[in-house]
């Protein structure tokens, strides 16, 4: 699955740390979903999307 | 932005009460095995006193490694989840692979279970090491 979480944060100007502590996961957590290489849970997927307040389906494609 | 969740404290709480009950497992362990021979000499019954603390002490354990995997979060959860399934795969085909080769007289001496658990923690390590990695 693809995100666009590392641009998201960039905007904001947080860091991997910031982000796994607003949403409660580890910063490797993070690191896994931005570089794809680990999806993320429903509930984690919705905090994030909560977080940046935009739809889940502006984060995350599905590239099956 | 707003600020939750994962306490770091309590994290390493859990990591200490886990790394507690293992000791204590593995020093009730050395207990059994050399209270027998130096410490009482035989007493079936002090041997079966230390015996239910080896059991009490590993149902601590599990359970402290229960509320430790229950602490991780997703990304630790798939790590452990990976690591302990192939540790079980490996431990199982080694194990009965070792097992024939002491019933088949394929190696000079008897199959012992320590062996078998150190490999199995070897294995553990390992995997956990190697999975880690691979979501760094």
């Amino acid at each position: 699955m693809k995100n666009s979480i590392r641009i998201l944060r960039a905007e904001k100007n947080w860091t991997q740390e910031d982000l796994a502590g607003a949403i409660g996961v580890s910063r490797q957590t993070i690191n896994a979903i931005e570089k794809e290489k680990f999806d993320p849970s429903l509930p984690t997927a919705f905090r994030i999307s909560r977080l940046f307040g935009k739809p889940i389906e502006d984060i995350f494609r599905f590239e099956g | 932005m707003q600020s939750i969740v994962m306490n770091k404290s309590t994290r390493k709480k859990q990591i200490a009460n886990l790394a507690a009950w293992t000791l204590a497992w593995v020093l009730s362990t050395a207990l059994v095995v050399f209270g027998n021979e130096f410490l009482w000499a035989g007493s079936q019954w002090l041997t079966g006193l230390a015996l239910l603390l080896n059991v009490l002490l590993g149902i601590g354990m599990i359970l402290s490694n229960r509320r430790f995997v229950e602490g991780s979060d997703e990304l630790e959860k798939k790590i452990q989840l990976e690591s302990m399934g192939l540790t079980l795969g490996l431990t199982l085909v080694a194990g009965i692979a070792y097992s024939m080769m002491d019933v088949t007289n394929l190696i000079p001496m008897d199959a012992e279970i320590s062996l078998l658990v150190m490999f199995m923690g070897i294995c553990y390590i390992v995997a956990t090491l190697l999975n880690n990695r691979r979501y760094r």
